[in-house]
């Protein structure tokens, strides 16, 4: 396996934020940064959920990231102590660079503050991850389900949900046709 | 009584034709095709390719998608059908005027295709009566025209209510 | 409604406000969302948009599945442009791998991404032309995006769902004369770019209904995330080949079209300009392979072997078999990556995390046309019916990718 040190260009490594970015976080919210990586050349911290508003505040208004890029949870379930995590990745424009942001949560019905006021783009974003992985946010306009329908019951991308459950709206299977088996 | 050219070259003795009330409702139907493209993911790709120039779907009379279910007699159901689209599909089928025919257009529609997952609906012949299946993830253009002619011989064959 | 330019107020008293219901299954709606609008008269006054029709559980499917088997979901999110959505899912496995592809593949993956790149192009100009009347441009754009498809047929052994990419190279070889026959299609692509640009272009009723329509400034489409040519219409320099380049995107020459208004227009005029750059890139891209070696990373562990060998020799044989069962498949180390490609509607990133199994643990795609079906609604607010559809073409929404 050829090493990815030389940097041929195959992939670009120079357009994540570097070590002074984090630095710079660091001295503003102090313990609220709980950890920092640079694995495969991307640059990721993990915070305290109590900062996420003002960090990101923090991230749009001082350090020029115009954009929330992705957002999504994800479900640690069985390998790490805190269940939960949603995962941003924010970009830069004028920068040019990428920043990764984990906020962990633990406990089975997770909620964190909702960043629906800073981009717009958050707004589905996190509907997604409430209808898919069961996370709340609080504070969110709308907070409807986006892809599934109003009777579906659970979230499908928790790890517990069986990929091949079914909860059918008709047909086969379907709460009418039990309704129509009784009578 | 004198021929005309025609039907000396069809080689008929007498100036008329005989033949049964169904055969002729059919022959008329199944040139006649108006489908309702009820297009819903990748398949389409392939549904829009057969319908142009290239392949062309107009030489075996089904040039014409209709947009409203009560205007059209064919329902091409083309893409993935999940449970939260099904009752759209139970609708727009409702809605059509009989006679009226269900094409399966793809993997997807036949059985899920490879979505075999809570999101899927296994089939659309679970919740509407299917007349023709057409394979392939996504099938290619030729072998939607092959369907449609099988689509086309059952019109012919089956009884025709008047 | 006396807002809209050239559109007189209606005499008499306001009409009531309704409620009109659009989609599922529209027919201006080539793909399904359901638009419910309060209208008023003919300007609507409120929108909710609602999506979900096609989530056919893309994430649960991949974390069920070995991460080479993958492809087949991944090829099914954009499936107008299906090898681009596989090059970025492989790429983000090989980063997490640290695989690097013999140039031969890297060139090929290009190659085949840019011919993808003006398959989207096409099929969006043609479906948003083909709802505002103009049958012709659909029907040119259509033809050459089956030529495209003929020679992809030889490539690849499929037309749209492609799975084309494996991790650490490719499922085949390039076929002997690819390159001459991918050269002799370039003058009917152009001449029918040069058709659709007389066709509609200077068109007047196109002009008419899409000028000034659909519009949103550069702040509200960088809140929203946009990304590709919608935000590039409106004065977004951002393009991921040039921003972050990968493989060999920074050594070609080619431009980014921009324009300012970012209005439907413009995104017209973009993606117009862009199928010629992305033609220029084929050209470079075939002139600058190399014309043998391998495509595929040369290590038994990542690559499956010829299958010539596999008949003949025990060692490709046992190969073979590794790759295939559980217990002995690729297992990626524990970690998470992110990684993006210039998809036909912007930035398509993975995120990707692996514990170090033989399937992934998570799978994330980011659907680029997501922030802008969003913004949908604030397009259409304040405009007429009409409207919605040349609004509707423009934002190229993909059912497969919006909702996955």
């Amino acid at each position: 396996m050829s090493a990815s040190s030389e940097n041929t260009g195959f992939r670009d490594t120079g357009s994540w934020a570097g070590p002074e970015l984090v630095q710079a976080l660091r001295e503003r919210f102090g313990e609220g940064l709980r950890a920092q990586s640079e694995a495969f050349g991307e640059q990721e911290i993990t915070i305290r959920r109590e900062i996420l508003p003002a960090l990101a505040r923090c991230l749009r208004d001082e350090h020029g990231f115009e954009m929330l890029l992705d957002l999504c949870g994800v479900d640690h379930l069985g390998q790490r102590e805190e269940r939960f995590e949603v995962v941003y990745h924010f970009y830069g424009l004028a920068a040019n660079r990428r920043l990764r942001v984990c906020v962990p949560l633990s406990g089975d019905q997770p909620e964190l503050p909702t960043l629906c006021g800073l981009w717009k783009a958050a707004d589905w974003y996190e509907r997604e991850a409430w209808d898919l992985y069961g996370i709340r946010f609080a504070g969110h306009p709308d907070p409807r389900r986006l892809l599934l329908y109003d009777a579906f019951v659970g979230h499908p991308l928790r790890k517990d949900y069986k990929m091949k459950a079914r909860q059918p709206l008709i047909g086969p299977g379907s709460r009418h046709e039990e309704d129509a088996s009784h009578v | 009584m004198e021929m005309s050219p025609l039907q000396h070259e069809m080689g008929l003795a007498e100036p008329f034709v005989t033949t049964k009330l169904d055969k002729v409702l059919g022959w008329g139907r199944k040139y006649s095709i108006f489908n309702y493209p009820f297009v819903t993911a990748c398949c389409g790709m392939e549904y829009m390719s057969a319908a142009c120039s290239r392949y062309d779907m107009d030489r075996f009379g089904a040039g014409l998608p209709r947009f409203s279910p009560r205007q059209s007699d064919v329902l091409l159901v083309v893409g993935t059908i999940t449970h939260k689209m099904a009752p759209v599909l139970k609708q727009v089928y409702d809605q059509m005027c009989e006679p009226k025919w269900v094409v399966a257009f793809g993997a997807c529609t036949i059985s899920g295709g490879p979505y075999n997952n809570y999101a899927v609906l296994q089939g659309i012949d679970q919740i509407i009566p299917v007349d023709i299946y057409i394979p392939g993830c996504p099938p290619h253009p030729e072998i939607v025209m092959d369907g449609l002619i099988k689509l086309q011989a059952k019109i012919q064959h089956q009884k025709h209510e008047v | 409604m006396s807002e809209h330019p050239g559109v007189p107020a209606a005499p008499g008293p306001r009409p009531t406000e309704m409620t009109l219901n659009m989609g599922p299954s529209h027919p201006t709606t080539h793909g399904i969302v359901r638009l419910k609008v309060q209208v008023q008269g003919e300007e609507i006054t409120d929108c909710d948009l609602e999506i979900g029709y096609l989530h056919r559980g893309f994430e649960k499917m991949c974390e069920n599945h070995p991460w080479n088997q993958c492809v087949v979901y991944v090829d099914r999110l954009n499936y107008v442009s299906p090898i681009i959505n596989n090059v970025g899912y492989h790429m983000a496995v090989e980063k997490l791998l640290d695989l690097e592809l013999p140039a031969r593949g890297q060139w090929m993956r290009m190659l085949t991404s840019e011919l993808m790149r003006v398959c989207d192009h096409q099929t969006c100009l043609a479906a948003s032309c083909m709802e505002l009347g103009a049958f012709t441009a659909f029907l040119y754009l259509i033809k050459g995006r089956d030529l495209i498809w003929e020679v992809l047929e030889k490539i690849v052994g499929a037309r749209v769902t492609t799975s084309y990419t494996r991790v650490g190279g490719l499922a085949l070889e390039p076929y002997e004369g690819m390159a001459e026959e991918i050269l002799s299609l370039m003058p009917d692509l152009r001449d029918i770019n040069t058709e659709i640009d007389k066709l509609m272009t200077d068109n007047r009723i196109f002009i008419d209904r899409t000028r000034g329509v659909g519009a949103l400034d550069r702040a509200t489409c960088l809140s929203y995330g946009f990304t590709g040519p919608v935000a590039r219409a409106a004065g977004i320099e951002y393009d991921v080949r040039v921003q972050h380049p990968y493989m060999f995107y920074s050594q070609l020459d080619f431009d980014v079209p921009v324009c300012s208004n970012g209005d439907c227009y413009d995104r017209y005029l973009v993606r117009l300009r862009e199928m010629e750059q992305s033609l220029r890139m084929v050209e470079q891209c075939l002139a600058r392979m190399p014309r043998s070696g391998p495509v595929s990373v040369p290590d038994a562990r990542v690559t499956l072997p010829e299958k010539e060998l596999v008949y003949t020799r025990i060692e490709s044989l046992m190969q073979h078999f590794k790759q295939h069962m559980w217990g002995h498949m690729l297992a990626p180390p524990p970690g998470a990556v992110y990684h993006a490609v210039e998809g036909g509607n912007g930035e398509l990133g993975f995120y990707l995390v692996s514990t170090g199994a033989e399937q992934p643990w998570k799978v994330r795609c980011r659907p680029p046309c997501f922030g802008i079906t969003q913004a949908l609604k604030e397009m259409i607010i304040g405009r007429t019916i009409a409207d919605v559809v040349p609004i509707f073409g423009s934002i190229n929404m993909i059912g497969g990718e919006l909702d996955r």
